[in-house]
């Protein structure tokens, strides 16, 4: 059986839309939403800000913090009980591996810098959502950055290579692979990489590249919602 | 550096005016409801009331009935004081704080009968709806308590029941067009003793410096279903109706945003 046409009609490289949005909470230091189709990830960064308790200062440097949480009412069942759990503390430390590789806090010793990513309402696809608006947030609240990190989950469905599955491609009866991924876009390199399912070595490749690719696009939405919070309106671009 | 802060708020508050402008029992604005501010919940919104803006979502879910209560329905309300929200907020179990808001949230809406837990009954000491409600604030900026109350409504209003397959085992997939049996509309003003001022819609900075909060539930005939004094200063019986008199009034004001 080959997976001849998507459940919701797309193209098998195509994401569902994508709205980015930075400066959306006016307590924080730098703050981003991210939605792609109906995933909702909002971030927050506070910081660099003083570290307690004080065993766990870097003297040599400032360090990363993140927080991945589902509000309670987000998910697709039954209500998600408040507080971290397995999942969310795996997910938030491969969102900070996948943020460290672009941040510099060497300046910033004995400090903190704190990301916190929260999901209103999910549909797949959330820890590449929460890191794509962890990075756009990083950037608004002024951290040093190399680049800014972008991520999307491609997968395969009965041998054929997709980007951005849903909910009910996830959860599709066939042979299906999902693989996050998040990549740094000027430069190509994988910051993020998990897989769960059933896939070949060369359709793995395949779904790389065509990672990479859409990562560009997604890279273009997170630069351009950042200019527009810093164009001065009436501005020439 | 509060005693500070104190002095020039009250300076001016006898002068008639606050720190952002307002007049002192003015809302800060916009205050605004958004219903459908997550399409997993079985209902929700979001509320902004100034600067401060929260989203909350309603679960509803299948369980034994309370052995005394056997033909009637739950209720429970949780507040996160989500980090993402405020720098001063930590990761953690729920504050007392976080505690005291879904409390008095709960008592808003238990107390003014606001949802029939008979009709939340399916059978009797076996089987009833329970309505869970969690409130997520996303920039915490003063009077958590009034836009708390106004979403656990707003959301409730906007609350559909999920499709109850065979066995009464919840089918989330699937919304029905039956929405809650809401009989009340509660909605919650805190009132703030400064001084000798009385001020509605503190801001974080105001939170800091009250001496005293009434939170004053009533519904939409104007009865009290929930007060609760916050602060460790005392009130006179002639300050209470006072503030009962304001957030009277300030609810209904209030009721129309939604």
């Amino acid at each position: 059986m080959t997976y001849t046409k998507r459940l919701d009609k797309r193209k098998f490289d195509e994401t569902r839309p994508i709205e980015a949005k930075v400066g959306v909470i006016k307590n924080a230091d730098g703050s981003a939403r991210f939605k792609i189709g109906n995933t909702v990830a909002l971030a927050a960064v506070y910081g660099p800000r003083e570290l307690y308790p004080r065993f766990m200062q870097n003297p040599e440097k400032g360090i990363l913090r993140v927080n991945y949480n589902m509000m309670p009412f987000s998910g697709h069942g039954n209500r998600v009980r408040p507080g971290p759990n397995r999942r969310s503390k795996e997910i938030a430390m491969v969102t900070k591996n996948a943020l460290l590789p672009v941040v510099d806090l060497s300046e910033f010793p004995n400090a903190v810098v704190d990301v916190f990513i929260e999901l209103p309402q999910t549909d797949a696809g959330t820890r590449c959502a929460g890191i794509c608006a962890a990075a756009m947030a990083l950037a608004d609240a002024g951290i040093i950055m190399k680049d800014l990190v972008s991520s999307v989950a491609v997968g395969c469905i009965d041998g054929t290579v997709v980007a951005d599955l849903n909910y009910d491609e996830e959860a599709f009866e066939g042979i299906v692979a999902d693989i996050p991924v998040a990549v740094l876009p000027n430069t190509g390199e994988v910051v993020l990489l998990q897989m769960d399912g059933e896939m070949s070595k060369d359709n793995m490749v395949k779904a790389l590249e065509l990672a990479k690719k859409v990562c560009a696009d997604i890279y273009e939405i997170q630069k351009k919602a950042l200019k527009e919070k810093y164009t001065v309106k009436g501005d020439k671009k | 550096m509060n005693a500070e802060l104190r002095n020039h708020i009250i300076e001016l508050l006898d002068k008639g005016t606050r720190l952002d402008g307002r007049s002192l029992l003015d809302y800060r604005k916009p205050v605004k409801v958004e219903y459908d501010a997550s399409n997993s919940a079985e209902g929700s919104a979001r509320i902004t009331i100034g600067d401060t803006e929260l989203i909350v979502g309603i679960k509803m879910e299948v369980s034994t009935p309370y052995p005394d209560t056997p033909d009637q329905g739950g209720l429970m309300v949780n507040t996160e004081l989500l980090p993402l929200s405020n720098p001063e907020f930590e990761s953690g179990p729920p504050s007392i704080e976080a505690i005291e808001l879904s409390r008095v949230v709960d008592r808003g809406i238990r107390e003014s009968k606001a949802i029939d837990m008979k009709k939340l009954c399916l059978i009797e000491g076996e089987k009833a709806w329970t309505v869970i409600i969690d409130i997520c604030p996303i920039n915490a900026a003063g009077n958590l308590f009034d836009a708390s109350a106004l979403g656990a409504l707003a959301a409730l209003k906007n609350a559909k029941f999920p499709k109850l397959g065979e066995g009464e085992v919840v089918d989330y997939s699937e919304k029905t067009d039956e929405a809650l049996p809401l009989a009340k509309m509660p909605v919650s003003v805190t009132v703030c003793k400064i001084g000798s001022h009385f001020i509605i819609d503190p801001t974080t900075e105001e939170e800091k410096v009250i001496d005293a909060r009434l939170t004053v539930a009533t519904d939409e005939k104007n009865q009290l279903c929930a007060l609760q004094k916050g602060g460790d200063y005392p009130l006179t019986i002639d300050d209470i109706s006072k503030m009962l008199d304001i957030g009277v009034e300030k609810c209904n004001e209030l009721r129309k945003a939604l």
